[in-house]
């Protein structure tokens, strides 16, 4: 896997194109080597569709799992929607992740068929079987039924990959993952957009730039 | 009906164009324009960007959020239509080079190729580019000065619209000052730049791409570029009034729905198609340029992708401009008992020097950009500003390790949040998670830039392309194999890029998201990563030297040319999509006046 601390590498450049979930390592030899392998589920899963094949028709819209069936059961989603929330919580400003499809997001990118969605797959699963055995270990009980006080201290200790120990790297490593396809689900949705203020994606006829307050203010006019 | 097929092509034809992007694409409607009969040949398949450009589609409505996959290499919005990295049924080999990493190939089947995705960067070669080998002594001069090519850049300019600005600076020139339409107006994080850099010594220059920030002048621009043809002029009034100025939103590298932006579909095509002079043939992989005895090109071979048939089509003249390397690759394969080395090809040197773009990278975080208001910053989708080489004079006194330069490809902003946007911010957060992650996110969005080297490559013997000799196509057509090898200049080129694009970020007051890398060989992106391949069809003084003279004509065959990239025997740091185009109208010009004089 890609050092996914060496990141938002947003790309105009050769291709204007969209910028991967996967991070772009400045450090190019790296990436070509093969990464930390993942834990060692995967032949649990083949995926029974292909992907979207090289040419998808581009202008239409797309439900999740319009290419391949999700494929997590209902105490799976459970937890999904458990996690995403205690991720990104309902606040002011939008609503909490499940609110908008984000368990449906992850249901989908953990289903398909590419080599990065499956390696997400088994880190993602792996991750769900450790916060459960967690949960029973100190609480008895599921992680999706401990109450938040209970959930914070099982995700305290790996959410922070940097500085999670050595004995704890992989559910770090999971939960960074998990946080970075919440994020991703959440931020690419109209209430995502909404909460980051993005105001562009709308046809102008003209564009002036920034207020030339904003950049008295900041020293830049 | 333009669009036809073997069965129904309506030749004879003069000119037989294999390839529709930015060279093809170019020769076609110079050609078209002045009454030449022509018959273009596109591997993939016909595309409409009027209705296939997802313009204003969000992430949500894509599978994965629009995520890049092994389907879709640069996310699923990206226009590359059957192509990437990998194209399904068309492999090559990549030899690995003295690090084991490989030289990596973009393409594309579809009609206009490349040019439909591009950066749309549009930097014109300078004085210095066209004679690297009389300034520092390395590599090759081209056959031809900037001054025999400056009018084309002029007429390149006007004709699909580039934006761009002040050009006062050494070896970075521009048209007599009415070729370019005004650049956009910067964003914050390109007033930061602006800022901090010159405090370093390094310029800050409105960037230069192929978009269109107000509508062309259709008044006067066609009566410029079509002197004494009221109906090319005409015909272009029409095509230059179809086109939109920018709408100021959705990415180019998504295609351009209306046409505010340079890509072969939407510029060169439709006014070469209302001509009448122009067919197209899509769905044919051409392999072989057939010979008669009299020792000139007859026409080509090619397969029909649908149908499995081989076809033959002929005219007076043939042109390639099916990309550098695969150009090379066709005539590499045009072997016969006259030609056992393949076509062209006496010199020895089809497929050798091929080169690419030097790429380095870096991207920061800066406070100063953190919690900013709502702002649009879609802008012109990037470039508004960037860096032009600056340091020739220190590449003479040998105060810079390496001879030839690189400019920098700068951005930032408050752009649509993708699937990536908030990957792996612990190094900034500590790990937040619930309410006091999504503060994080509303502090933290927007508050990056990034920066990326573009530099020049010298030439070297261990970068070239051959045909494998063993592996095939689907269609049976043997295959390219890649030898590449970045020369210790390019290198160091690559650690100078690193340690500038630090030291910016310190200066407008960022940390740099990963290390700064000073190990040449880390620091440099593999051969094809920028999808600058030319080369492998050189021009030159001589044919000894050179597989085409300065008008793209091979020496060996007087009625074929090459108007790709195949024919740059140097690579500077300027993104070459429009010096492809000015040299292949300038190709152009020239096959019309041999084919006035009955010469061809």
């Amino acid at each position: 896997m890609t050092d996914r601390r060496t990141t938002l590498k947003l790309v105009i450049a050769a291709a204007a194109a969209m910028p991967a979930l996967r991070a772009r390592a400045t450090n190019y030899r790296d990436r070509l080597e093969p990464g930390a392998s993942a834990p060692g589920d995967l032949r649990q899963f083949e995926p029974t569709a292909h992907g979207y094949g090289p040419d998808p028709d581009l202008v239409k819209a797309y439900e999740r799992g319009a290419f391949w069936p999700l494929t997590m059961n209902a105490q799976q989603r459970q937890l999904a929607a458990t996690l995403s929330d205690l991720i990104i919580p309902e606040d002011d400003h939008s609503p909490a992740a499940s609110a908008v499809g984000v368990v449906d997001f992850i249901d989908e990118w953990i289903s398909a068929p590419y080599p990065q969605q499956r390696a997400d797959r088994a880190i993602v699963l792996n991750g769900f079987g450790w916060l459960d055995e967690q949960s029973q270990r100190h609480y008895q009980q599921p992680f999706a039924r401990l109450n938040e006080t209970q959930q914070r201290a099982v995700c305290d200790p790996v959410c922070d990959l940097s500085r999670a120990s050595a004995q704890l790297r992989e559910p770090a490593r999971f939960f960074a993952t998990y946080r970075n396809l919440t994020a991703a689900g959440f931020y690419t949705t109209v209430a995502g957009r909404k909460d980051l203020q993005y105001i562009g994606n709308v046809a102008l006829t003209h564009f002036d730039g920034p207020p030339v307050e904003l950049l008295r203010k900041l020293g830049l006019a | 009906m333009p669009f036809v097929t073997a069965s129904t092509q309506r030749g004879p034809y003069d000119v037989i164009l294999v390839g529709s992007g930015a060279g093809s694409g170019q020769a076609a409607y110079t050609l078209c324009m002045e009454g030449v009969r022509v018959l273009m040949l596109e591997a993939g398949r016909r595309y409409t960007p009027a209705h296939e450009s997802p313009m204003f589609q969000t992430p949500d409505m894509a599978p994965l959020g629009g995520a890049d996959t092994p389907d879709k290499d640069k996310g699923f919005y990206d226009a590359t239509v059957d192509g990437g990295w990998n194209v399904p049924g068309e492999p090559y080999v990549s030899v690995p080079d003295q690090w084991g990493g490989h030289f990596t190939w973009w393409r594309a089947r579809m009609l206009g190729g490349r040019t439909n995705h591009w950066g749309r960067i549009s930097l014109r070669n300078g004085p210095y580019d066209f004679k690297p080998r009389s300034r520092d002594g390395l590599g090759f001069d081209w056959p031809i000065t900037y001054d025999d090519v400056a009018p084309y850049y002029d007429k390149v300019e006007l004709l699909i619209g580039v934006y761009g600005g002040d050009t006062s600076l050494e070896n970075t020139p521009a048209g007599p000052g009415d070729t370019l339409l005004p650049p956009p107006k910067p964003i914050v994080s390109d007033h930061l730049l602006m800022k901090h850099a010159p405090k370093l010594g390094i310029p800050v220059l409105p960037g230069r791409r192929a978009v269109l920030t107000r509508a062309q002048d259709h008044r006067t621009i066609p009566a410029k570029l079509h002197p004494g043809n009221p109906r090319a002029q005409k015909i272009l009034t029409e095509a230059m009034q179809k086109r939109s100025p920018c709408l100021w939103a959705t990415p180019c590298g998504r295609g351009c729905a209306v046409a505010a932006n340079y890509q072969s579909p939407t510029v060169h095509l439709p006014p070469a198609l209302a001509t009448g002079n122009l067919d197209i043939i899509t769905d044919a992989m051409v392999y072989e340029v057939t010979m008669g005895k009299n020792g000139r090109a007859t026409g080509v071979r090619f397969v029909d992708a649908k149908t499995g048939k081989h076809e033959h089509v002929t005219g007076r003249v043939v042109v390639l401009g099916a990309s550098a390397y695969e150009s090379a690759r066709i005539l590499l394969n045009s072997k016969s008992g006259q030609f056992p080395n393949g076509l062209a090809n006496s010199s020895g040197l089809v497929g050798r020097y091929v080169l690419d773009t030097v790429g380095s990278s870096v991207s920061a975080q800066i406070p100063l950009l953190e919690s900013l208001p709502p702002l649009n910053e879609d802008a012109a989708d990037g470039l508004q500003v960037y860096v032009p080489w600056w340091l020739y004079k220190e590449n003479l006194a040998h105060k810079v390790p390496f001879p030839r330069g690189y400019h920098i490809e700068y951005g930032g902003g408050r752009g649509m949040p993708s699937v990536g946007t908030f990957t792996g911010l612990e190094w900034l957060t500590g790990g937040s998670y619930g309410k006091k992650f999504k503060e994080d996110a509303r502090r933290y969005y927007g508050s990056f830039v990034y920066m990326d080297g573009r530099g020049a490559m010298v030439p070297n013997d261990n970068s070239y392309v051959d045909i494998d000799p063993k592996v095939k196509d689907k269609f049976g057509i043997p295959v390219l194999r890649i030898h590449w090898q970045w020369g210790d200049y390019e290198q160091r080129q690559a650690v100078h890029m690193q340690e500038t694009f630090g030291a910016l970020a310190e200066a407008m007051g960022g940390r740099v998201t990963s290390p700064i890398v000073t190990d040449p060989l880390r620091a440099v992106a593999p051969g094809g990563y920028m999808i600058h391949e030319v080369g492998g069809t050189i021009m030159g003084a001589s044919a000894r030297s050179s597989v085409t003279n300065r008008w793209s004509q091979t020496w060996d065959v007087p009625n074929l040319f090459v108007a790709d990239g195949g024919v740059f025997p140097y690579n500077a740091d300027k993104n070459p999509t429009l010096t492809i185009m000015a040299l292949s109208w300038r190709m152009s010009d020239h096959i019309l006046d041999r084919m006035r004089r009955r010469e061809i």
